[in-house]
């Protein structure tokens, strides 16, 4: 098994054509990462790339990823999990498939690629969003967060981790480091969460083992730990 | 009930922490040197040949390593499912598989060839009664009709149609009957009969991990990381698809898996491309990363019926005769028997003293079926329990007395060999759910009206079987002082490869902390067990590694004796040492008989097995033999009846008459599942069942065109599975915890009735705030529910099938 995925000699040259609706994206408020469905898709479309339903793809046929109109600057720099990674990303790559397939962070979980599930949910800049729904490119100088960041140094869990562990919360578990990361959004920004709160704010996390009661216990048990700690 | 250690506690599963870190592996998480993926070229039309292909041009194509044809694949006999065909008999069917560099490549490659490929448009159909009728059309060239037995030609006369009149299901030839009882005396003296006509969905797993899967070869071996609900059961089928004929000879990786329901119980035919993809590409890794759309044609399908039941009632709501008709949406394969498993679940959850089923399956141009959680037990309790109550209401019985008048216990013989059931409670778990849900008071708020809004409550009950026998166990006490409980139990999420493990730590008397549960990857030497489907791992697994704790346990004091003195049964066992009970002075430590063990060979050390053993616990044997004291051994505890697992949930709903649609106040399920094992694990299976039974109730289904045979519903938008914000905020949960005397700890499995059970008293619920109205169609959309409040026709046929 190799872990040598940050680069690969299958893609095509960098180009340095910058422009296009990728865009670095750096001084984007953070609520435009809610609505950037439309950016992402325009983001694709100037790339030369189609969305289809077998999802967006990885690599890049017939070397044409950098050069086509609207192509963006390849190799580019991430903030992921508070290290900063140089990484060569192509104009229409996804976060989800660079954290995937670059960074070979596979925690983040691909259900559908295309914005219906939610398991491959991370933070960018505290704020809960889906890794297959928005372009690597648009992200540049963004704190991106996955599940392999919450960790303490010490090895310690995140309580919310913990208390998915005390209440049993994951059954397959393929959802579940999508629900933690709602979970952590939401208690970042309300620490103190009702039920009905958690459950608003985890609505966008499916889970066909139907584990939602366990996963909203862990939620709210978090809350209290965190609580109590302070 | 017996006082355990370990058993009914809880525990915190070694896999669990993986599962919140996202360092747990699933089948596209892995990576290999140099790996390929490929692409499948799908089928777009529901049935057609392919009559020209020439493939040079993309073979051509930088960046393109190879194609694989269906001549090139392990055949398979029609009509189970193929692996590639060119024939394809759905929309999604796979024809062939691209492999490049890059999925780009690979994804161009396909597009290139779909230009390409010619076919040959034939005959389809998405409606099986539609089948039936003379003349009509089947969904393949070789007949209509399949099952588990030969391909056939069946049609209906057009005066069993006529027969019927409208809105009734015809009933003509069955390829599947049977009967006990008088059941024409029976209907002659029941005091009310319905006979009634329903339709249930046809509905996909979609399991929330795509069925991806990577796979290479190394010195002759076949390595696959599949996603699969089971680890050793798969084995041999999974071996022989990427063509080995030793499945020792494939190394299974199925650490962890992201649901299946069903539909990743066995070996399935899409497993085997990436396989036979890099064993043509002189052994180079591939990856076949499956999309959620395929996944909908790939991840199998639960079986639709259209059916009709009489019932005929006693004045006081005993249910004393039946007689059910089925025919099962089959889809293009062999499909499953949930129709013959729904007859069954009548017979064993409603008890008729007679009882007649017919039923046929007839194939479909749509996605493969197989099992799904509570196949056909789940769908027959969505179409009966509404049933129930209509006859409840006419007979003036109350909902809950008419379930427990009917339910069967432990001395009910069911179906037509009469088989015995090992036990039953549903009545006691009716009794326990009642209570926790305040039943007597709530039913006094029936149709309590707030605006457009009307309280009800209903309930539900269902059953499926809830254990094999069999199987086989494998653990090994080290000269370390460890014990390694080796399971061939998958990882499907209910955590029983751990709550089944810890039987073999409770027998042994050893610490947990000791103890270390050794699964996930067939080259980890894991004995052979049933799959995990069937809710049969808590009974079946229990009894395999019960016996091979005591046959480690019996080891143990034969060595014992042999080194101390004295004969075997002068010895106990207790805090990781073999003593003479009457001097407990007189002892060795475990991990001194381990040693010793590994000295004298032989049997003691796993060179020397029982015979009778499955190959697959023989190669694991072999593959831990002389590591220390090993107990291995098949389950030869007896026993024949059938191990039933019962089900009973009460809903309380608040339904808005004007928009169809409803809030779900409450829940409480109740599992009759005899010693409970894991008491937290059974709590999230009846809540997670539950979750399920609601989009089984109120909105899961297939929409298929019937003048195009074209699915409606793919995705996860279009095909809406429930969320938080459609479950109750709260649920309660118990079990009746009787143990099942065919059981050394009483276990019996639980996972699939509690998904029916939510469903039918969803169903009863929503009736009940309609005053009884009865739809006879799962599931019940707004639409129906906006239709039947204002008094408006339905918008659709009493037997059309697959509807928006």
């Amino acid at each position: 098994m190799s872990d040598k995925h940050e680069t690969q000699g299958m893609y095509p040259e960098p180009a340095f054509d910058r422009g296009g609706d990728g865009g670095d994206g750096a001084a984007a408020p953070i609520a435009s990462l809610r609505a950037s469905r439309r950016q992402f898709i325009k983001g694709v479309i100037a790339s030369g790339a189609a969305v289809s339903g077998a999802g967006v793809l990885i690599g890049c046929s017939g070397g044409d990823g950098g050069a086509s109109a609207g192509g963006v600057e390849r190799m580019i720099r991430l903030m992921v999990n508070g290290v900063e990674r140089t990484v060569d990303v192509l104009p229409n790559e996804t976060l989800a498939m660079t954290l995937r397939y670059k960074l070979n962070l596979t925690g983040t979980k691909l259900g559908c690629d295309r914005g219906e599930c939610g398991a491959c949910t991370v933070l960018i800049d505290d704020v809960a969003s889906y890794g297959c729904s928005m372009l690597t490119h648009s992200i540049r100088a963004k704190a991106i967060t996955t599940i392999e960041g919450l960790e303490g140094a010490d090895g310690s869990l995140h309580a919310v981790q913990q208390a998915m562990i005390d209440e049993l919360g994951p059954q397959c578990g393929f959802c579940t480091p999508g629900q933690v990361m709602s979970a952590v959004a939401l208690l970042r920004s309300n620490p103190n969460p009702t039920r009905d709160q958690v459950r608003m704010a985890l609505s966008g996390n499916l889970c066909r083992c139907g584990a939602y009661d366990n996963y909203t216990n862990a939620v709210m048990r978090a809350a209290q730990n965190a609580a109590q700690n302070i | 009930m017996a006082d355990f250690d370990l058993i009914g506690k809880d525990f915190t599963p070694p896999d669990i922490r993986a599962k919140v870190t996202g360092t747990a592996r699933y089948a596209e998480d892995f990576r290999a040197d140099g790996m390929l993926f490929c692409k499948l070229l799908t089928s777009p039309i529901p049935h057609a040949r392919v009559t020209g292909l020439d493939t040079s041009e993309v073979e051509a194509m930088p960046g393109v390593m190879g194609i694989l044809r269906a001549s090139e694949v392990t055949p398979v006999q029609a009509p189970q499912e193929t692996i590639l065909t060119d024939e394809p008999l759905f929309v999604g069917q796979p024809i062939l598989a691209v492999a490049a560099v890059d999925e780009a490549t690979a994804a161009a490659a396909v597009e290139r060839l779909e230009q390409l490929i010619k076919y040959e448009v034939l005959d389809f159909t998405v409606d099986p009664l539609e089948s039936l009728f003379p003349g009509s059309k089947n969904a393949r060239t070789d007949g209509n009709v399949a099952g588990f037995g030969q391909m056939q030609d069946v049609k209906w006369t057009a005066q069993d149609f006529a027969a019927a009149g409208d809105g009734r299901l015809p009933e003509g030839q069955a390829t599947t009957e049977w009967s006990y009882g008088d059941v024409d005396a029976a209907f002659e003296a029941a005091d009310l009969v319905l006979d009634e006509t329903f339709v249930t969905q046809g509905i996909s797993h979609h399991s929330m991990e795509p069925r991806s899967c990577m796979a290479y070869w190394q010195n002759g071996k076949c390595y696959l990381h599949a996603s699969c609900q089971s680890q050793s059961f798969p084995l041999a089928d999974a071996a022989r698809m990427v063509g080995l004929e030793d499945h020792r000879d494939l190394v299974f990786i199925a650490e962890y898996c992201g649901g299946g329901f069903g539909s990743k119980g066995a070996a399935y035919p899409i497993m085997a491309v990436p396989a036979l993809m890099s064993r043509k590409l002189n052994n180079r890794p591939v990856m076949m990363r499956i999309s959620r759309h395929e996944e909908y044609y790939l991840g199998s399908a639960r079986h639709g019926f259209q059916g009709r039941i009489r019932m005929g009632f006693r004045g006081d709501g005993k249910l004393t005769a039946a007689d059910l008709f089925i025919i099962q949406e089959n889809g293009p394969n062999q499909g499953f028997s949930d129709y013959t498993s729904a007859a069954e679940a009548v017979s064993i959850v409603y008890t008729p003293g007679a009882m007649r089923f017919r039923g046929i399956p007839v194939m479909t141009n749509t996605p493969p079926r197989g099992p799904q959680r509570g196949p056909g037990q789940n769908q027959i309790a969505t179409a009966i329990e509404p049933l129930l109550d209509k006859a409840a209401r006419q007979l003036g019985v109350d909902p809950l007395e008419i379930r427990k008048l009917n339910a069967p216990d432990s001395r009910w013989q069911y179906g037509p060999r009469q088989s015995g059931l090992t036990s039953a409670y549903l009545r006691e778990a009716l009794d326990r759910g009642a209570e926790m849900f305040n039943y007597a008071e709530r039913v006094t708020r029936n149709g309590e009206r707030n605006g457009s809004k009307v309280r009800a409550v209903g309930v539900g009950t269902a059953y499926h079987s809830a254990g094999f026998r069999g199987a086989d166990g494998l653990v090994v006490l080290t000269p370390e002082g460890r014990l390694n409980i080796h399971t061939g139990v998958g990882n499907l999420g209910t955590y029983s490869h751990t709550s089944t493990a810890r039987v073999v730590a409770e027998f042994l008397k050893c610490d947990w902390e000791s103890c270390t549960v050794v699964r996930g990857d067939s080259s980890r030497h894991l004995p052979w067990t049933w799959g995990q489907f069937g809710s049969n791992t808590s009974f079946t697994t229990t009894r395999s590694n019960y016996a091979a704790a005591m046959d480690a346990v019996h080891k143990l004091k034969e060595i014992a004796a042999m080194d101390l003195g004295g004969e075997v049964d002068e010895f106990e066992i207790g805090d990781h040492r073999v003593y003479k009970r009457e001097q407990p002075d007189q002892f060795l430590t475990y991990a001194q008989v381990a040693q010793r063990a590994i000295e004298l060979g032989g049997r003691f050390s796993g060179e020397e097995v029982p015979d009778m053993l499955n190959d697959v616990t023989k190669a694991a044997a072999a593959g831990v033999a002389g590591t220390g004291l090993v107990g291995v051994a098949q389950d030869q505890l007896g026993g024949a009846a059938t191990v039933p697992a019962l089900a009973a949930g009460f809903i309380e709903i608040e339904l808005d008459v004007e928009t169809g649609k409803y809030e779900i106040l409450d829940y409480v399920g109740v599992s009759d599942c005899g010693t409970v094992m894991h008491p937290m694990g059974l709590a999230t299976q009846i809540k997670g069942g539950a979750v399920m039974g609601i989009g089984l109730a109120g909105y899961e289904r297939h929409i298929y065109d019937p003048q195009n045979g074209l699915p409606g519903n793919v995705n996860l938008l279009d095909s809406k599975l429930p969320s938080y914000l459609d479950v109750p905020a709260t649920m309660q949960t118990a079990a009746v915890e009787i143990g099942d005397p065919d059981n050394p700890v009483g276990a019996k499995g639980m996972g699939e009735p509690v998904q029916g059970c939510a469903a039918a008293a969803l169903l009863c619920a929503i009736s009940e705030a309609l005053g009884g109205h009865v739809f006879n169609r799962v599931p019940v959309m707004p639409d129906m529910i906006v239709n039947a409040a204002s008094g408006r026709e339905p918008s659709h046929q009493p037997l059309q099938v697959n509807t928006a």
